[in-house]
Formats: C-alpha cells, sequence, structure tokens
C-alpha cells in the first residue's frame, strides 16, 4: 500500500510537484491520469527514490523512501520511463543483471527467469542479444527485469507507450495478473482508454495537483459527464496535452 | 559489496563483446605506441647512418683560387663538383645542401699569411643536413689545421706552440644512457594508453547508459550508488589495466627491433626492468579512469563525451613536456605528482640507474591516493539528480 501526503517538488521555478496525495490499495490497480509535463513522472521518482521531495510524505508498506531508500527498492518493481536495455547482453542476461543486483541467489534466479519467460510469453527471444529488438519486446524485458524479484508494489510509468496493439493487450493481461495476485499497482498513463480498462482507481494530475481522486463512476458521477473523456476535460479544465 | 561485484562483471563482459572496445584498448592502443616508437627509431637510425657514410658531393666556388684546398678535399674523397649559377638561391630551393665559396681575395690573404676567408654557405634551419655542414667544416679546419703546423715548423717554432690548450672531450655518458635520452618519450607513450584503454568503458558506463536510457532503471536497485560506481571504474580501471600490460608486452618485443648498434646505444629492458615499469605506471590506470569516468559523467551522449576525451589525452603530456623542455635532475618531491613521478622514475630505470624503493612507494601512494580521491568524485556526482535525468 502507498499513501501520499502533500507530496511538493520544484526544480528552480517550475513547481512540477504542487500538493499531490493519494492512496494506493494493495490488489488494486490504481492509474496516475494527467496530461504531459503534469507531474507524474516526478511523482513516481519520489516514490521510487530518485528524487527527494521538497516537502510531504510517502509511506510505502510503512516505509519512507528518503529513509529507508534501500529497503524501498527491494519491496518495489519499477518500470520507469526510461527503460534502455543493455544491446550486447541478451534478454536473459540483461533480466539476470537485475536479478542478482537485487541479491537473489542463482537457482532461485534462474527459475524465476523461466517463470517470466512463460508468464510474458518471451521464448522466441529469451536468448537473443537484445539489439534491435521490437518495442513489444523491449517493453517485456524491461517489465520482466523490474519484477524478477517478486516485488509487492509495482510502479509503472507510461508502460504502453509506442506498443502496437497486440503488445498493449498481453501487457494488459499482465497487469490485471498483478492485480489478481494482490499487489499493489500504480500506472502512470496519459491514454484514457488504458485508464478506462485497467484501473480501480483513478487519480487525475493536471499542473503538479490533484484535479480528482476516485472511481471511474465516481468521476463521471461528479462531472455529470457522460464519458470518462469528457469528465477528464472538465475535471481538469482543459483539453492540453490530451491530444498527445 | 556484492551489488559492485555484480556491476563490475557486468560491464567486463558486456564490453567485451564490443568491437569498438576491443580495438581501440586491446588492439590498436597497445600496438600503435610500441610500433610508432619502433619506427621512429628506425628512420633517426637511417638518417645517422646514410648522412656520415654517404659519398660527399660538394659545390665549391672558385677552385682556381685555392688548388691545394681542392687537392686536400679529393683526397679526402670528396667529389669536388661546379657550382651553380646561384648558389644562394640553390640552397634555398633545396638544391644543394651546403655550398664553398673561396672568395676573390683568397690567394691575397693566403700569401700575406692572413686568416683567409672561406665561406660556407647552407640553410642552418634544415635539420637534415646537419651532418653534412658539420663534415665540411670538420674538413676545412683539418686542412687549415694542417697547414697552420706546416707553416710554423718552417719558421722553426714548434707546432705545439700554438695550441696552449688542449680541450679532451671526457664523455661519460654511456651507451645506456644515450639510449634513454631516446626513451625519454617511452612514458608518455605508456600513460596515454592507460588513458586510451580506459577510455571507451568510461564513456560506455556513463554517458553510455544515459544515452540508451537504462541508468534510471538501473539506480533503481537496491544496490548503494558508490558501489554501483565502484564497480564501474574498476571495470574501467581493468581494462586500462589490461591495455597498458599489453602495450608493454608489446614494447618488449619492439624494442630489440630498434637498430641499436646502428645508433651506438645500448638497448637493455630485461624482463625485471619492464615489470619494474609497469608496477610504476599501473596507478595511472586508476587516476586515468576516475578522470574519464567525471570528465564522461557531464557528457548526456556518447558524442558529446567523446569530443571531451580529445582533450584528456593531452593531461599525460604535460609532465613529459615539462621534462623535455627542462630537464631536470630527479628528485624527491617530484616522487608525490603524479603522473610526473612516472615520467621521471621510469627514466631513470630505463637508464640503468638504481632507484631508492622510497621513491616507488612515494609514487604509487601519491597516484593511487589521487585516483581514489577522483573516484570518490565521480562516484559522488551520482548523487545529483541533474546527473541521472541530465536536466532538472
Amino acid at each position: 500500500m502507498i499513501e501520499v501526503r502533500d507530496l511538493y517538488k520544484s526544480f528552480g521555478k517550475v513547481k512540477a510537484v504542487n500538493g499531490v496525495s493519494f492512496t494506493a490499495r494493495d490488489g488494486e490497480i490504481t492509474g496516475l491520469l494527467g496530461p504531459n509535463g503534469a507531474g507524474k513522472t516526478t511523482t513516481l521518482r519520489m516514490l521510487y527514490s530518485l528524487l527527494p521531495p521538497d516537502s510531504g510524505q510517502i509511506l510505502i508498506d510503512g516505509l519512507d523512501p528518503t529513509r529507508d531508500s534501500l529497503a524501498i527498492k527491494r519491496t518495489l518493481g519499477v518500470v520507469p520511463d526510461s527503460r534502455g536495455l543493455y544491446t550486447r547482453l541478451s534478454a536473459r542476461e540483461n533480466i539476470r543483471y537485475y536479478g542478482q543486483m537485487q541479491g537473489m541467489k542463482n537457482s532461485a534466479l534462474e527459475q524465476r527467469i523461466e517463470d517470466l519467460v512463460v508468464t510474458l510469453d518471451m521464448g522466441d527471444f529469451i536468448d537473443r542479444r537484445t539489439e534491435g529488438f521490437s518495442q513489444g519486446q523491449r517493453v517485456k524485458v524491461a517489465i520482466a527485469r523490474a519484477v524478477v524479484h517478486e516485488p509487492k508494489t509495482v510502479l509503472l510509468d507510461e508502460p504502453s507507450n509506442g506498443l502496437d496493439v497486440m503488445s498493449t493487450r498481453a501487457l494488459r493481461d499482465y497487469i490485471l495478473s498483478l492485480k489478481s495476485a494482490g499487489l499493489c499497482v500504480v500506472l502512470s498513463t496519459h491514454i484514457m482508454q488504458e485508464v478506462a480498462a485497467l484501473c480501480d482507481r483513478i487519480v487525475i494530475i493536471a499542473k503538479g495537483r490533484v484535479a480528482a481522486d476516485g472511481t471511474a463512476d465516481e468521476l463521471l458521477e461528479r462531472s455529470g459527464a457522460n464519458s470518462l473523456e469528457d469528465a477528464f476535460v472538465q475535471l481538469i479544465g482543459t483539453e492540453e496535452g490530451l491530444l498527445a | 559489496m556484492r551489488g559492485m561485484l555484480t556491476v563490475f562483471k557486468k560491464e567486463v563482459r558486456e564490453n567485451m563483446r564490443d568491437r569498438r572496445t576491443i580495438m581501440t584498448s586491446l588492439l590498436i592502443g597497445p600496438l600503435a605506441g610500441p610500433l610508432l616508437f619502433v619506427l621512429m627509431m628506425m628512420m633517426v637510425a637511417d638518417k645517422v647512418g646514410e648522412k656520415s657514410e654517404e659519398l660527399l658531393e660538394l659545390a665549391v666556388i672558385g677552385q682556381e683560387r685555392a688548388p691545394n684546398l681542392i687537392t686536400f678535399l679529393e683526397q679526402q674523397e670528396v667529389q669536388i663538383k661546379a657550382p651553380p649559377e646561384d648558389p644562394e638561391a640553390a640552397i634555398l630551393a633545396k638544391e644543394e645542401d651546403v655550398i664553398v665559396r673561396i672568395p676573390e681575395q683568397f690567394p691575397e690573404q693566403w700569401l700575406a699569411g692572413e686568416p683567409a676567408t672561406v665561406e660556407v654557405i647552407a640553410d642552418n634551419s634544415r635539420r637534415n643536413v646537419d651532418i653534412t655542414i658539420r663534415r665540411v667544416k670538420a674538413l676545412l679546419r683539418a686542412y687549415g689545421g694542417q697547414v697552420g703546423v706546416l707553416r710554423l715548423q718552417l719558421r722553426g717554432v714548434p707546432a705545439t706552440l700554438s695550441s696552449p690548450l688542449y680541450v679532451k672531450n671526457v664523455d661519460l655518458s654511456t651507451a645506456t644512457s644515450r639510449a634513454a635520452e631516446l626513451l625519454a618519450i617511452l612514458p608518455y607513450f605508456l600513460m596515454l594508453t592507460a588513458f586510451i584503454g580506459g577510455m571507451h568503458l568510461a564513456i560506455d558506463t556513463t554517458a553510455g547508459e544515459k544515452e540508451r536510457k537504462s541508468l534510471e532503471p538501473l539506480l533503481i536497485n537496491p544496490v548503494p550508488r558508490w558501489q554501483i560506481m565502484a564497480g564501474k571504474l574498476l571495470s574501467t580501471t581493468t581494462y586500462a589495466l589490461l591495455s597498458l600490460s599489453l602495450t608493454m608486452l608489446a614494447f618488449s618485443f619492439a624494442i630489440p627491433m630498434i637498430p641499436a648498434d646502428k645508433l651506438g646505444i645500448a638497448l637493455e629492458l630485461n624482463w625485471g626492468t619492464m615489470a619494474l615499469v609497469l608496477l610504476v605506471v599501473a596507478p595511472v590506470s586508476i587516476l586515468a579512469s576516475a578522470l574519464l569516468t567525471i570528465l564522461a559523467s557531464f557528457a548526456k551522449s556518447f558524442r558529446e563525451a567523446q569530443s571531451y576525451m580529445g582533450l584528456v589525452v593531452f593531461v599525460p603530456l604535460i609532465p613529459s613536456l615539462w621534462l623535455m623542455i627542462n630537464p631536470v635532475k630527479a628528485d624527491t618531491w617530484m616522487m608525490a605528482v603524479p603522473l610526473l613521478s612516472q615520467n621521471v622514475l621510469i627514466y631513470e630505470l630505463i637508464r640503468g640507474e638504481a632507484v631508492s624503493m622510497a621513491w616507488f612507494g612515494l609514487s604509487i601512494l601519491s597516484t593511487t591516493t589521487m585516483g581514489l580521491l577522483l573516484a570518490i568524485i565521480a562516484a559522488s556526482l551520482y548523487n545529483r539528480p541533474r546527473i541521472i535525468f541530465g536536466s532538472g
């Protein structure tokens, strides 16, 4: 479970995150929805302790990223916005590297990679060097290495960016399987359909603030709109960034 | 330490698969230095041999004014030839190396017993005619000396009377120390190799990670950042050391190819000396790796980093140049200065001088300390968001 209270972060004069609060529960998928530049990535970076917040509090399963950075990183599985692979290593070696960095023992690690090959359907390319991989293959490897240590909480930053229809479907199925396994999943996106298809709770972020927070039905009710898209536009008060 | 080792092993393995790394660090780097060095020595040897042995053809203006001098020169196996129309122009056009002019007043001065002027026309700035000029002057001096002695004897004066001073050259440089003059450039080649050997990894592990967007996910692993950076630095240092060792090996094969006898020098670099030289240069690889890593960390892409690296190769050149311009006696304080101490120590070693153990220790200690200090700076850079995310 993730609890975020009054999070602030600015870079110089730019207030990237300007008072964000939300809660993400276990066994649920929480979507951070917002136009590009709304502060989603910065919020996530503070969650996985790569950026210290200026003020506010974060608790992930009772741990504070500013104080227990290493412990947090052990419980988190993160697929950040940058998900470059090592092109001179095979997919398996890429995943193995992260497993070793997580401190996994050899036999357990190899077994876990085999399991992931099946779950994420990577059999065709697992032992190929990742040079020239398709976007879909790359995202699969990035997810596999992020969850190789079986984290309790999974954070995904715009996971379906650049994916084709089939890969997006496979990705959604996998995210839903994480939810049914009881994990706490947080994903950031600017794609409406993704939120509608996946998320139990939606946190709409605009200009560094939480514009609305609730289930899809609650958001529709509150805005009085007919579709989630209309609701989104009404709640953030602009169409800017929606078409990105 | 587990994290550090994991990073180290991965970087070493990954870069072993990179053809560019293998080419620059382990092939071109280690071979280029020794090859260049041997070629240089061979050219020097050729020039020396050629110029002092080849037949001297000398254009003389006004041959008829000094027939005895001409006979003397011919006896010394100089081939006398007719002068060109415009001697000055011929020299400047490099058609002639040296031209001797016997002026009109020569016979007059000669008969009057006054010093008779003989002009040696040459362009002294042309380095390759040095030896020819020296040969011509030596011959003219010899003739003058001979005639002088004869004149005194005719007047019943012992010839020795006109030589109140006899300057004798006592050259204490041994053949080995003369070779060292030429080998003085060796430390530079070696240190340059340490820099070139680590260059590719320094870029790949920092700017390269940023460019392929793999740095951020890497830092989300539960390993302290200093360990990640230490692993990276360790792998860079390993490649630098490997490159250095290969260069030493290449040198040990290349040096016997230098025509030492032609140069009149002795080159004896045995395995013991080689090992000591390697020991002296080894700490430079830590220093080089840390310095290169710091620079590459500020770059956002491989290309940008490479443009910074171009300047770094001048760093090991500074002390070598300083010593070349300002040859000073080796002193203890120099051992505390990284890069300078290696220059001095290697120079002393190949000159066959005994060097005190304390100097070795001080040089290794100061260079390693400096290297570790830079390594700490490199590692601490990765606590800054600006370095990780490129901006912001």
